[in-house]
């Protein structure tokens, strides 16, 4: 027996593509707004493994450095490296702000790192990492900077003089790194005038500037111009060190919060971004209802264009199951040209988004099988209403 | 081209006193009271009447498509219907025993010529091939073998229902029932469709019923059922040669 569907198909092919291809480039959509999430969950995993940290030290009762603020001391990290299990610890900051570069801005985090330590760029594409003490920086390649740019953080100028990839933070946008000492001061340091106004208030508070005290107020006055805070403390732990032991030994001796990076990732992946994965989710939802509605509204004005030869089929002798199955397979048929439409309409427009879009072949396998269990419930209609053809229609 | 046997035996069409009423109580129309018909095998035969009187109601009888109220009716020598269906799959009743030439040729769109008439065969468990081979001779003898490959959209208004005569008899049925199909043909072409179902009915020694109301081509019966009012009167055709 021949198949009726595929005949079909072939003799329409173009209406058929073109119709294929309208529903494609809606699953297309759906497709990237899944893969966006994986980007957001890859980012959040590629942040973590990046940093080449096993702990995360951070303010107490803080959810810090990603999803919360946190501050603590710089000197800090040296009671940590002290701790039985740590091979090596490190500070770092992360301030997401506007760098510029020229007239243009652009959104990044900027990440002040120690040369060795972990939280420093573990590869590079382009250039190499810093090597003085100042005013060097190394950038995302998202950031659009070539090796060379100046770039402006704050009040100084940068030179970028090298390039690293997949460095972006919880939310997407590139990372700059520069030396700690200059990230600190981009964070924490007030500008001139603040500066001066501070020292005047200082100045004017007769407990701060008591005559019988000297260098008291210099004193005061020295710690407001100069920070020694940072986000976070980066823990590389001993081989065979566990990490829960040390946490705990952490929040348990230096009134410090650590967490292990099943706890971190946790806090990025189901916290942080829970409610974008769910406004994602939602929208994935409502893009499936809407592919089904369209693909079932297509199935059936095919189905109805074709009610006389259903009526003529049915005359002669034509099995319903024939019929049926030749709308099923037409609807089918029509998902596949659909999902692979879609499918390299994703592929096709990913790398324009400014998010990371990552398209994962379990997923696509996935929304195969969802793109053909849609078909073919959305053909069920058609299938009953042409199940219903009087076989008189075709007499007239 | 080789002359196939009619399987379906010496008998054609029989109707005994076959009757549908739509509706009941006081809505009841009677649509057909007791019709008589014969139509011996090889023999064509016209259905003639005026609009309502009941043509459709009993070719859609005849065509196992709806439920006579009452009477019999035999096709090919077989009771298929005695106060009550006989065939159990009318279904296949119709795919194998009746063919079915309408007033448009109705041919399926997406299928090349030669697979609409092996559609059939194909639909009754013929292997594709074996139906196939059926469906070009049938075209062959119908003069449209050489647009075997053809789109019907790329066929002439005669060639398509030269095509769906060929699709009503594949399947080689004992009664074919033809729905004015000469309706959208010149006259010459009608006359033409007429020949020929002529020549496959004593061919295939096939009992034809054409329903019409074409005045070019009611000449050409030797025996002609009027139906009005739901009943037939058989009148004597000119029978005059195509």
């Amino acid at each position: 027996m021949i198949s009726l569907a595929a005949r079909d198909i072939a003799h329409g092919l173009g209406r058929c593509v073109l119709t294929g291809m309208g529903w494609g480039l809606l699953l297309g959509v759906t497709f990237s707004m899944a893969g966006i999430y994986r980007g957001m969950v890859d980012d959040a995993q590629a942040l973590l493994s990046n940093s080449g940290a096993d702990l995360w030290v951070v303010q107490k009762d803080t959810q810090g450095p990603y999803a919360e603020s946190s501050s603590l001391p710089d000197d800090a990290v040296r009671g940590i490296r002290a701790l039985d299990g740590v091979a090596q610890a490190a500070n770092v900051t992360y301030l997401t702000m506007q760098v510029a570069r020229g007239d243009t801005e652009t959104r990044a985090m900027v990440v002040g790192f120690e040369p060795g330590q972990p939280g420093e760029p573990p590869f590079l594409i382009a250039g190499r990492l810093p090597v003085r003490s100042h005013y060097e920086a190394v950038a995302d390649r998202m950031t659009g900077y070539r090796v060379g740019d100046r770039i402006r953080i704050r009040r100084h100028d940068y030179t970028v003089v090298g390039l690293t990839r997949r460095m972006v933070s919880s939310g997407g946008d590139p990372m700059v790194f520069v030396p700690l000492k200059d990230a600190q001061e981009a964070q924490f340091l007030k500008d001139n005038d603040a500066i001066v106004n501070n020292r005047a208030r200082t100045a004017a508070n007769p407990a701060l500037n008591r005559p019988g005290v000297p260098g008291l107020l210099d004193a005061i006055n020295a710690t407001q111009t100069s920070n020694h805070n940072v986000n976070a403390v980066l823990v590389r732990l001993a081989p065979g060190a566990s990490p829960d032991a040390v946490a705990d030994t952490v929040r348990r001796w230096k009134h410090l919060q650590a967490f292990t990076v099943a706890q971190m990732e946790d806090i990025l992946v189901a916290k942080l971004i829970a409610t974008s994965a769910k406004q994602i989710g939602m929208f994935l939802a409502i893009l499936t209802v809407v592919s089904a509605a369209i693909v079932a509204f297509i199935i059936y004005t095919m189905t109805l264009g074709k009610m006389r030869e259903i009526a003529v089929l049915k005359l002669i002798g034509t099995r319903n199951r024939t019929i049926a199955g030749m709308i099923l397979q037409q609807a089918l048929g029509l998902g596949l040209i659909g999902f692979l439409v879609g499918r390299i309409a994703a592929e096709l427009w990913a790398p324009f988004f400014p998010k990371y879009v990552l398209l994962l072949p379990g997923d696509a396998a996935r929304g195969f099988a969802v793109v053909m269990v849609v078909c073919a419930l959305a053909s069920t209609l058609a299938i009953r209403v042409a199940l219903r053809v009087d076989p008189a229609e075709a007499i007239g | 081209m080789s002359t196939p046997q009619n399987p379906a035996g010496p008998q054609g069409i029989r109707i005994d006193t076959l009757r549908k009423r739509y509706g009941s109580g006081d809505t009841a129309v009677d649509a057909l009271k007791d019709v008589n018909m014969t139509v011996a095998p090889g023999e064509v035969v016209g259905l003639i009447g005026p609009s309502g009187s009941g043509k459709s109601t009993l070719l859609k009888c005849l065509g196992a498509i709806i439920e006579p109220s009452a009477g019999r009716m035999t096709l090919g020598g077989d009771v298929i219907y005695d106060n009550g269906w006989k065939a159990g799959d009318l279904r296949a009743l119709r795919r194998d025993r009746i063919g079915f030439v309408f007033q448009a040729p109705y041919l399926i769109p997406f299928l090349d010529v030669t697979d609409n008439v092996a559609l059939l065969p194909m639909l009754a468990g013929v292997p594709n091939a074996e139906a196939r081979q059926r469906a070009r001779a049938l075209l062959d003898a119908l003069d449209v073998g050489h647009r075997a490959q053809a789109q019907p959209s790329q066929l002439s208004g005669g060639e398509q229902q030269r095509v769906a005569i060929a699709r009503a008899l594949v399947n080689r049925p004992p009664v074919i029932l033809a729905d004015e199909p000469t309706a959208p043909l010149d006259s010459e072409r009608a006359l033409a469709v007429i020949r020929i179902l002529n020549t496959m009915a004593r061919q295939f020694q096939t009992a034809v019923i054409v329903v019409t109301h074409d005045e070019k081509i009611i000449p050409t019966f030797r025996r002609i059922y009027q139906i009005r009012d739901g009943q037939t009167v058989e009148e004597t055709g000119e029978g005059r040669a195509i």
